[in-house]
């Protein structure tokens, strides 16, 4: 182009070569994934600081405060246990039903969570995006351990319900660690995901109730596992043993339960529960990172 | 389009010429920026029946319009400098700041820059329900700042930023603080970096008379540490007292580049005509 030379007459290069001259980079290009990965573990303090921050923040306007933490799981609880204990008095065919539903619901509600924070991590977040420079991928890792460490709480309560309905102590307990560490690779994964997808596509905040509520009834939350082989057919049901959320609720309930229902066989459910936390957590990480120079654009 | 690139006065050659001791840190090369705006549309055109209507007919949304921001803009900064824009509203100022952050995908053209340029605007929020002292904390982590450094410079921005003057404000949480105050606080972290290149879309405009002094310090040391900072602004004092060259934005083309006093008195008269 002529013009640009009339408006730069002392430049002998063109702008590409002076910029290849001094190292210049094109604006907003997106680092290899190992770069990446390595970034995104020099800012593990960040992630961190985040994590706890908005943990605190989402009870500061709150009277009790932290409280919640523990009296958000008890409620829950308290309410399941009126309705399934006294009112409608299921049982459902299994031994202890109350300790059963919670356990479910609790694992269930940590991945529900982070998948609906993990939508608008990017969107709720333009403005820390645009202003500062950080490896976009803490974000939604951020949100993941936030509601870890409402999981904790919850775990607590559980625990609690499960003894004071008479549930022995045994070294099986010690299972729910990894069972739910297993998990939150599994939800780190699926809210990179989410996040990229959510920071697309805005009407995803509006349809993740409906697939989480889906999601939840195809996991034998609120009823026994055994509804499964028993009402569908033998090949749907074979289909909903791969439901990874089924496997970790599975999971924790073998560790904590004595006499649970369930759907497959315990090593059968470890296999399952470390193949999907890989897939998620590998995949998910990948298709953030494609995505990396795009977030906060628009 | 040839014509409407060449800048009026041709004053920039005393500035861009290619000076051996001066290094590029921003190399922008005849960029173009093109928005495309969805759901700009005409009354009446987005209510349910029409939305659904297109959804059963498979037709792509009329919506779509395309802004063209910018229309094609080169120059080069430098390392040490601080450069203006100032244009009318709407000239396409903050987009170009925003495509210089990588924040925008340019439709033409290429932006090249030497490390990560930051930016710094008015809707930089932190997290309101945090206390300001946690807000500095948080930026400077995100800045990639080690927490030992961190430590260490915390009650250095608190003080810079001055919110503690008017009560124990560091302590508070960022949703009780006055505009203003918000504004300094952001400044003080964003400050507390060197930056390779910071850009500044009028974040300066909202601190009184005292705080404004101290960041034109603030900016001066960033220049001399081997940064460049841009700064966009609609007062002409700021850009004055800051810049010894602007960029003068009109309608997405460069109008004028060059030592600020030639390009301001040419913008006083362009904006009195």
């Amino acid at each position: 182009m002529t013009d640009t030379a009339v408006s730069r007459p002392d430049s002998a290069q063109s702008p590409t070569a002076l910029a290849a001259r001094f190292g210049l980079r094109p604006a907003g290009q997106r680092p290899t994934l190992a770069n990446y990965t390595r970034q995104l573990w020099s800012y593990r303090h960040f992630i961190a600081s985040f994590a706890n921050a908005k943990l605190v923040a989402s009870f500061t306007s709150a009277r009790l405060g932290r409280l919640w933490q523990v009296l958000t799981p008890l409620t829950n609880a308290a309410i399941y246990f009126v309705i399934f204990g006294v009112v409608l008095n299921t049982r459902a065919g299994i031994p202890n039903f109350i300790a059963y539903l919670c356990t479910g619901l609790f694992v269930f509600t940590f991945t529900q969570t982070v998948v609906q924070s993990g939508t608008q991590s990017i969107t709720s977040n333009l403005g820390l995006i645009r202003a500062l420079h950080f490896p976009r991928a803490s974000l939604p890792i951020a949100v993941t351990l936030t509601q870890f460490q409402h999981l904790i709480a919850s775990i607590a309560v559980l625990i609690g319900i499960v003894l004071v309905t008479g549930e022995p102590v045994t070294f099986l307990w010690l299972l729910a660690v990894p069972a739910l560490l297993l998990q939150s690779v599994f939800n780190g994964g699926l809210a990179l995901a989410v996040a990229r997808l959510g920071a697309k596509v805005a009407d995803l905040k509006q349809i993740m109730p409906f697939v989480m509520r889906t999601w939840m009834y195809a996991s034998g939350v609120l009823y026994s596992v055994d509804m499964f082989a028993d009402n569908l057919p033998p090949a749907v049901a074979q289909l909903m043993q791969l439901n990874p959320l089924l496997i970790y609720i599975e999971l924790v309930r073998h560790a904590l339960l004595e006499n649970a229902p369930l759907a497959s066989p315990p090593t059968q459910l470890w296999l399952l529960g470390a193949g999907w936390a890989l897939l998620a957590g590998i995949g998910g990480f990948v298709y953030f990172w494609r995505g990396e120079e795009e977030y906060g654009r628009g | 389009m040839a014509k409407q690139t060449e800048p009026i006065a041709d004053v920039n050659a005393t500035t861009s010429a290619v000076d051996h001791q001066r290094i590029p840190t921003i190399v922008v090369d005849d960029v173009h920026v093109i928005y495309r705006v969805h759901g700009a549309s005409a009354p009446g055109s987005a209510s349910m029946v029409t939305s659904l209507r297109r959804i059963v007919s498979g037709t792509r949304s009329p919506n779509i319009r395309e802004v063209h921001a910018v229309k094609g803009v080169s120059f080069t900064a430098y390392r040490g400098e601080a450069i203006g824009l100032i244009g009318s509203n709407g000239s396409g100022k903050s987009t170009l700041l925003l495509t210089i952050a990588g924040l925008l995908p340019v439709d033409r053209g290429a932006v090249y820059t030497a490390g990560q340029p930051s930016l710094l605007g008015v809707n930089a929020a932190l997290l309101n329900d945090l206390s300001g002292e946690r807000n500095v904390a948080l930026g400077c982590l995100a800045m990639g700042m080690s927490r030992a450094e961190v430590r260490k410079l915390t009650p250095e921005i608190i003080d810079f930023s001055g919110i503690n003057e008017s009560g124990e404000f560091g302590s508070l949480p960022m949703r009780t603080y006055s505009s203003g105050m918000a504004a300094r606080l952001r400044f003080a972290i964003a400050a507390a970096k060197k930056h390779d290149v910071l850009l500044i879309d009028e974040a300066l405009a909202t601190g009184d008379a005292r705080f404004r002094r101290r960041s034109e310090e603030r900016l001066h040391e960033l220049r001399e540490g081997a940064g460049t900072v841009f700064l966009v602004s609609h007062s002409i004092g700021t850009i004055t007292d800051t810049c010894e060259r602007t960029i003068w934005l009109e309608a997405g083309l460069i109008r004028m580049d060059g030592p600020t006093q030639a390009v301001v008195t040419a913008y006083e008269e362009y904006m009195t005509k």
